[in-house]
């Protein structure tokens, strides 16, 4: 009896010994391995995520869902259809994508789309009033402010703003103040006139 | 770029507790988005701060707190920091361009990564970017690299013209750490040279957040100068900048300030130069002699020993100039 007992004892903590230390590493396995596939996943294979978000563009509102990689430079070009900011280098160099945002001017290039929320964007689309072009639109045209064109939407907008901003003293003020819009055509002085015009 | 996860916290607490080792701190963006772009820094997770540090700029008795999210263009005409810290204005209004500037928070520009070549082409070798791949500047096209406090590992440059003067004009950097616990930094003791490790800018604690930048009271508002000298006249990084401050009295220099961009890993401070002009007289010869003893400790690299007598030029013109220039 007290034989059979302490047998009996002895085999049921060998076996729940055993079993459990089984059990355990069974167990800790899958999971430390399924913690580790996550980890894998999470850094390498990170979801991509689509956010709603209201714009206000041109005195427009739009609500839409965008990629969080989205700047706001391909959400006007790709989901607005607002194409006159242009992608002229997409890493902040040329000026192409200038627009304006709460009146100052900004590379839309570099700016996110989830974070120009709640801030008034003007484009080039906006700058005229209806049929009749902005005065700066208007001195571009009369100046020759432009060859190709490809820069031009970002100049105008530019120009717009270093008019707001006072920055028209003199023709090295302007160029000084015109620096982050490039134009491979050359026509600088063009656009300086223009902005000079305008300016007075 | 690769996907990431955008979060944007209300709280300063929020965005630090959401901060992970994978995670990034948003403000203008100016430079983090194109690095994503580039597939320099892949964030898995963004975490947009621009709702929770302050954008004011508060002038105090001992001198100016500049909140960490005020745009470089705010700082660059405030009427306060224009008056009586001119030398800050007229250095950020030599960098990037008005529609970088409009966006760029000031925070940002002491984080903003170098613009060395090798760091930005992921097909050649960068110790900044990869430690251990090597540097392919050491002995390379170097000609836009340090001339000073390099080494084997690293040759980059720091690429700010607001972080030049605010070396000069002996700022403070506050910090939030993750922890909730505050540290005040000397400016000088924000970035950091490279040693073995470039692939640390600075010494900002991880998950860690710039506040604010304070600039002590000074009297270099009359007579100073930031000079910068570039491939074009405008809108490139520097070639060498040197920011100059003189305190006279009378003909007689009480204090001087000289910094540099485009020479070195972090802003560069020439004290040994400083130290010299102190009690001297403000002539020409002194100012000479001052960008020699400052020369004096320099090392140019393979393709870059024209920066040596260019920076010489730039300290005597910038320091004449200061004796010219009214704010």
């Amino acid at each position: 009896m007290k034989h059979s007992h302490s047998n009996a004892t002895s085999m049921s903590r060998r076996f729940f010994l055993k079993s459990t230390s089984a059990l355990a590493a069974l167990s800790f396995i899958p999971n430390s391995l399924k913690a580790f596939y996550q980890d894998v996943k999470e850094r390498f294979f990170v979801k991509k995520q689509m956010i709603p978000i209201k714009l206000e563009v041109n005195k427009k509102q739009y609500s839409l869902t965008v990629d969080s990689r989205a700047t706001l430079l391909d959400v006007l070009r790709e989901e607005l259809n607002l194409t006159g900011s242009k992608k002229g280098c997409d890493h902040g160099q040329c000026g192409a994508c200038t627009v304006h945002m709460d009146g100052e001017r900004a590379l839309s290039c570099l700016t996110l789309a989830v974070m120009a929320q709640g801030k008034a964007i003007t484009t080039i689309e906006g700058l005229a009033d209806g049929d009749n072009l902005h005065p700066m639109q208007e001195a571009f045209i009369e100046h020759d402010g432009f060859q190709c064109g490809y820069c031009t939407a970002g100049q105008i907008m530019s120009a717009v703003a270093c008019v707001d901003e006072g920055h028209t003293g003199s023709v090295g003020e302007i160029k000084e103040y015109m620096s982050g819009n490039l134009c491979r055509c050359g026509a600088y002085n063009g656009i300086t006139e223009a902005i000079q015009q305008v300016a007075k | 770029m690769r996907p990431f996860e955008y979060t944007k916290p209300k709280t300063v607490r929020e965005a630090l507790s959401s901060a992970n080792s994978h995670s990034q701190y948003i403000a203008g963006g100016t430079n983090l988005v194109d690095l994503m772009k580039k597939q320099i820094d892949e964030p898995d997770k963004l975490l947009d701060i621009t709702n929770t540090l302050p954008d004011t700029i508060e002038v105090k008795d001992n001198g100016v707190v500049i909140g960490a999210m005020v745009r470089n263009t705010a700082i660059a005409v405030n009427k306060a920091i224009l008056e009586s810290w001119p030398l800050l204005s007229k250095a950020i209004l030599k960098g990037a361009s008005p529609q970088i500037r409009n966006i760029a928070s000031a925070g940002g520009n002491l984080l903003q990564r170098t613009r060395c070549p090798y760091f930005y082409d992921l097909t050649l070798p960068c110790n900044k970017r990869k430690n251990g791949s090597g540097c392919g500047a050491l002995k390379g096209n170097n000609r836009m690299g340090a001339i000073i406090g390099y080494s084997d590992a690293c040759v980059a440059v720091h690429p700010s013209d607001m972080c030049v003067a605010l070396a000069a004009l002996d700022a403070k950097v506050n910090i939030l750490k993750a922890d909730g616990s505050k540290e005040t930094m000397n400016f000088l003791d924000f970035h950091r040279l490279p040693g073995t490790n470039p692939e640390k800018d600075n010494n900002l604690p991880e998950k860690a957040l710039i506040t604010s930048i304070f600039v002590p009271k000074n009297n270099f508002n009359k007579h100073f100068e930031y000079l910068k000298l570039r491939d074009r006249e405008s809108y490139a990084f520097a070639l060498v900048s040197v920011a100059a401050a003189l305190d006279l009295d009378g003909n007689q220099i009480r204090e001087a300030r000289l910094a540099s961009g485009g020479v070195a890993h972090k802003p560069w401070r020439w004290t040994k130069a400083e130290a010299f002009l102190k009690g001297k007289q403000a002539t020409a010869e002194n100012f000479a002699e001052a960008a020699k003893i400052a020369a004096e400790d320099t090392a140019p690299l393979s393709t870059n020993a024209f920066k040596v007598p260019l920076l010489k030029g730039a300290i005597e013109t910038a320091l004449q100039t200061c004796l010219t220039n009214k704010a």
